[in-house]
C-alpha cells in the first residue's frame, strides 16, 4: 500500500518536474516567431535554451519509462487509448530536436525559416496537447475493464479539455519569457518582460476559470474535501502565481523564474492529488479505474526501482543544477559566435 | 493489412532508422573522447580540429539518434500495449533504469559539451565528454539487456496473470544480454573507426589536411583493428548461445530443414518456407554446423521441419542477413589487418584509402542485418517461448496506425535525406584551418 502510495507521487513528481524544466522551452519555441524580430533575437531564444532543453527533456522519458516500471498497465492502456495524440507529440518533438540543431548549420532565408516554423510547431503543439491530454485525464477517459478504449480523438477537444491545453500554453509562455528575460538584454529582455507581464493578465483568469470548471467538469475536488489540507496545493499555485508578478515588477528575475516553475510544480500537483489514487480513472465506469493499487507492478519491482530513483534522481538534480548555473548568464555576442552555438 | 502486420512495420522501420544513427554516436563519442583527451594532455593544436570537426559530425549524427530513440520508448505503449501490460513488471524497469541512468547523464553533458568550451578548462571539457560516451554506451547496455529479456526470459514467474519479476540479478546478468553487449557495443566502434576512416580517406585522396587525417586514420585503424577481431570472436560466443537457446533461429540462420548429426553449412541457398526445403543448395561443407553452433563436429543440430509451422521464423530475411553481417565481418577483419601493414604508408596506398571511403555504408548493413537476425530470428515470439507477437498489439484500429505509419516514413524519410546531407556537407567543408 505506501509503496504504491509513494510510486504514484514519484510519478506525479516526474511530471511535474518534466512540465517546470521543458516547459520553459515549450513556451520560448511558441513565442519564438512572434518575440524573434531579428535573426540575432531569435538566435539569442535558441542559444538560452541550447544547452538544457535536451536534459529537460529527459524527465519525459524517464516520466514515461518510470510509467511502464511502476504502473505498466497504466503505460499499456494510456499510451494506446491517447494514440494519435501522444503521436503528434512525439513527431512535434521530433521537430523541435532537429530544428534547433540543424537551424544554424546552413545560412539561407528560406532554410532558417523552415526551421523556425518546426520550432513553433514542435514546441506549441506538446505545449497544448500535455495539456489537453492531461485535462482529459481529469475527466476520464473512455475505457473498459479490459482496456479497449471506446472514445473518439476529436472528443478530446472538449472545452474543458481545451481549457487545460490553453493553461498549458499559458503558463509555459510566462515561464519561459520569465528565462528569456534572465538570459537577454537590451529589446529583447524589455520584450520578454511586457510578454511575461500580459501573459500573466490573461493566465489569472484562466486559472481561475480552470479551477472553477474543475469543480463542475471533473471528480479532483473529492479528494480536497476529505483531506482538505489538500488546499494548500492550490493555495500554493495562486501564491506561485501572485509572486511571480511581484519578483517580476522589482526586477527580480531569477525568483521570477523560479516562481512560474513553481507555479506549474502546484498547477500539475493539483491535478495528480485530485486524481489519486487513480492515475488514469475510466470515465465509462468507476471500478474500472487503474488506480496505484490495482495497476501497479509487483513489490520486488516497485522496491528495486525505488532504489534506483532514489540513488539516481537527486544525482541527476544535482548536475543539472551545475549545469543551469554553468549557463545562467545572459547570452552574449561572444555566445553566438561559436562555432557550436545554435 | 490489420493492426498487428503494421505496428510491426512501424516498430521495424522506426527501429531499423534509430539504429541507422546510434552506433555512430556509440562509437564515434569513444574515439572523440580519446581525441579530446590528447588535446588537453598535449596541448596540439591538430587534436583540437581533430575533435572539433568530428565532433561535428557526431552532433548532427546525433540529433537524429536522440529524436528518434523517443518514439521508440513510448511506441511499447502505444502500439503494444498488451505485451507491456504482461512483461512491463520486468521489462520496463530496464527503461526506467536507462533513462534515469544514463541517457540523463548523456543528454545533460551533451549540452554542457556543445555550449562550454569557453566555460571549461580543457581537461573538464574532455571529461565531460568521457561521460557524454560511457553514458550513451552505458543506454546501450540497458536497452540491449531488456532486448535480452525479450530474447531469453529469465527472473520471472508468471503470477497474476502476467510476467512478474522474481529476481533482478537473473535479469541484468542475463546472459543472452551480456552477450549481445559485448558483441554491439565492440560493433559500434567498429562502425564509428570505420565511419573515421572512409572520411579521413576521402581527405587523403584529395590531398588536404594531410596530418590531421593521417592522425586520425590511425587512431580509427587500432580501434577497427581490434574490435574486428573482437566482434568476430563475441559473435561465435553469442552463436554458441543461440544454438543452445533458440534452436529455431539456429536452424533459420542456416536454412537447416533435417534434424541431423555432422550438421553442414551451405554456402548459398534459396531457402522455401513454403516447400520446407531449400530450392537450390550450393557448397556445404559437411559438420561446420555442427562445429560452429556446439564446437562439436558430431553434434545434432535440430532442423526446422522438427520445429511446429507455428513456431518457425522467417527463414529468408534470417538466412540472408546472417549470411551478409558474417561475410562483412570477415572483410572487415581482412581490411583491418591491410591496414595495420599500410599504417606509414597510407599517401602511397591510394587504393587502399578508396576501398575504404566506399566502404563506410558496409558497418551500417552488417550491424542491420544483425539487427535483422537477432529480431526477425526470434519470430513469432516477441518474448521468447512466452509470448508472440500476434498476442503483444494494442487493441487499436487499421487506420490510426496506418496514418502513424505514413507520418514515420515521410518524417523519418526527410530527416534521414537531410541528416545525411548535413553531414556529407560537413565531410567536405573539412576541419577549419591550421593557424600556423
Amino acid at each position: 500500500m505506501e509503496l504504491q502510495t509513494t510510486w504514484f507521487f514519484l510519478w506525479g513528481l516526474l511530471w511535474a518536474v518534466f512540465f517546470l524544466t521543458d516547459g520553459f522551452d515549450f513556451g520560448i519555441g511558441t513565442i519564438y516567431p512572434f518575440a524573434g524580430k531579428t535573426d540575432v533575437d531569435k538566435r539569442t531564444m535558441l542559444n538560452a535554451m541550447g544547452p538544457l532543453w535536451d536534459g529537460n527533456e529527459v524527465w519525459l522519458i524517464t516520466a514515461g519509462g518510470v510509467t511502464f516500471a511502476a504502473f505498466p498497465q497504466v503505460y499499456a492502456t494510456m499510451f494506446s487509448s491517447l494514440y494519435t495524440p501522444l503521436m503528434l507529440i512525439l513527431f512535434a518533438l521530433i521537430f523541435r530536436g532537429v530544428a534547433l540543431h540543424f537551424r544554424g548549420k546552413i545560412d539561407t532565408p528560406a532554410w532558417k525559416k523552415t526551421w523556425d516554423t518546426l520550432v513553433f510547431v514542435g514546441s506549441f503543439v506538446p505545449a497544448l496537447l500535455f495539456g489537453v491530454a492531461f485535462a482529459n485525464i481529469f475527466q476520464g477517459i473512455p475505457f473498459d475493464g479490459e482496456g479497449l478504449y471506446h472514445g473518439n480523438t476529436l472528443k478530446l477537444l472538449n472545452p474543458y479539455g481545451l481549457l487545460g491545453g490553453i493553461l498549458f500554453v499559458l503558463l509555459f509562455i510566462l515561464h519561459g519569457a520569465n528565462w528569456m528575460v534572465i538570459k537577454s538584454r537590451g529589446a529583447l529582455q524589455e520584450r520578454m518582460v511586457t510578454i511575461s507581464a500580459r501573459t500573466w493578465l490573461v493566465l489569472v483568469p484562466v486559472a481561475v476559470l480552470f479551477l472553477i470548471a474543475s469543480a463542475f467538469f471533473t471528480n479532483l475536488y473529492d479528494n480536497y474535501f476529505k483531506y482538505p489540507v489538500l488546499f494548500l496545493i492550490i493555495i500554493g499555485a495562486v501564491a506561485a502565481l501572485f509572486a511571480t508578478r511581484f519578483f517580476s515588477s522589482k526586477q527580480a528575475w531569477f525568483k521570477a523564474w523560479f516562481t512560474s516553475a513553481l507555479t506549474i510544480f502546484c498547477c500539475t500537483f493539483f491535478g495528480i492529488a485530485g486524481l489519486f489514487p487513480a492515475l488514469f480513472p475510466s470515465s465509462m465506469n468507476p471500478d474500472w479505474h487503474l488506480t496505484a493499487f490495482n495497476a501497479s507492478s509487483s513489490p520486488l519491482t516497485l522496491k528495486i526501482m525505488l532504489g534506483v530513483v532514489l540513488v539516481f534522481i537527486p544525482i541527476v538534480i544535482a548536475y543539472q543544477i551545475w549545469a543551469y548555473t554553468l549557463f545562467k548568464d545572459p547570452i552574449t555576442d561572444e555566445d553566438l559566435g561559436l562555432d557550436e552555438a545554435y | 493489412m490489420d493492426p498487428v502486420f503494421l505496428s510491426r512495420l512501424q516498430f521495424a522501420a522506426a527501429t531499423m532508422f534509430h539504429f541507422l544513427f546510434v552506433p555512430l554516436t556509440l562509437g564515434l563519442s569513444m574515439i572523440i573522447a580519446y581525441m579530446e583527451t590528447k588535446y588537453a594532455r598535449t596541448g596540439e593544436e591538430v587534436y583540437l580540429r581533430m575533435t572539433k570537426f568530428w565532433g561535428k559530425l557526431f552532433l548532427i549524427n546525433f540529433a537524429v539518434g536522440v529524436v528518434t530513440g523517443i518514439t521508440l520508448e513510448f511506441q511499447f505503449g502505444t502500439n503494444w500495449s498488451r505485451y507491456s501490460a504482461y512483461v512491463g513488471d520486468v521489462f520496463g524497469s530496464l527503461l526506467a533504469i536507462e533513462a534515469t541512468v544514463a541517457f540523463f547523464l548523456e543528454s545533460t553533458f551533451i549540452g554542457i559539451w556543445i555550449f562550454g568550451w569557453k566555460k571549461l578548462s580543457a581537461k573538464a571539457h574532455a571529461g565531460v565528454m568521457w561521460l557524454v560516451a560511457i553514458a550513451g554506451n552505458f543506454s546501450a547496455i540497458w536497452i540491449l539487456l531488456a532486448n535480452g529479456f525479450m530474447q531469453n526470459p529469465v527472473g520471472y514467474a508468471i503470477q497474476n496473470g502476467r510476467a512478474e519479476l522474481t529476481n533482478f540479478f537473473d535479469v541484468i546478468f542475463n546472459k543472452h544480454g551480456i552477450l549481445e553487449i559485448v558483441h554491439v557495443v565492440p560493433a559500434s566502434l567498429l562502425l564509428g573507426a570505420f565511419f573515421i576512416m572512409g572520411v579521413s580517406a576521402w581527405h587523403l585522396l584529395r590531398k588536404q589536411h594531410i596530418d590531421l587525417f593521417q592522425k586520425s586514420f590511425r587512431i580509427a585503424l587500432v580501434v577497427g583493428l581490434v574490435t574486428s577481431l573482437w566482434t568476430a570472436f563475441s559473435g561465435d560466443m553469442h552463436g554458441i548461445n543461440v544454438s543452445e537457446k533458440q534452436p529455431a533461429k539456429l536452424a533459420a540462420m542456416e536454412a537447416h530443414w533435417e534434424t541431423q548429426k555432422r550438421a553442414p553449412i551451405v554456402m548459398f541457398a534459396i531457402p522455401d518456407q513454403e516447400q520446407e526445403k531449400n530450392l537450390i543448395e550450393i557448397g556445404s561443407i559437411p559438420g561446420l554446423l555442427s562445429f560452429l553452433g556446439f564446437h562439436d563436429f558430431n553434434a545434432e543440430v535440430t532442423g526446422l521441419r522438427d520445429i511446429p509451422k507455428d513456431e518457425r521464423p522467417p527463414v529468408l530475411p534470417t538466412f540472408v542477413g546472417f549470411r551478409t553481417m558474417v561475410g562483412l565481418g570477415t572483410l572487415f577483419i581482412i581490411l583491418m589487418i591491410y591496414g595495420w601493414f599500410r599504417r606509414n604508408k597510407l599517401m602511397e596506398s591510394p587504393r587502399f584509402l578508396k576501398i575504404m571511403l566506399w566502404s563506410i555504408p558496409l558497418p551500417y548493413i552488417a550491424m542491420e542485418m544483425g539487427w535483422v537476425v537477432t529480431e526477425v530470428g526470434r519470430q513469432p515470439w516477441i518474448v521468447y517461448g512466452l509470448m508472440k507477437t500476434a498476442n503483444a498489439a494494442s487493441p487499436i484500429t487499421t487506420s490510426q496506425v496506418f496514418i502513424s505509419l505514413v507520418g514515420f516514413i515521410l518524417v523519418y524519410g526527410l530527416l534521414g535525406a537531410v541528416g545525411f546531407y548535413l553531414i556529407a556537407k560537413s565531410v567536405k567543408e573539412g576541419p577549419e584551418a591550421a593557424t600556423k
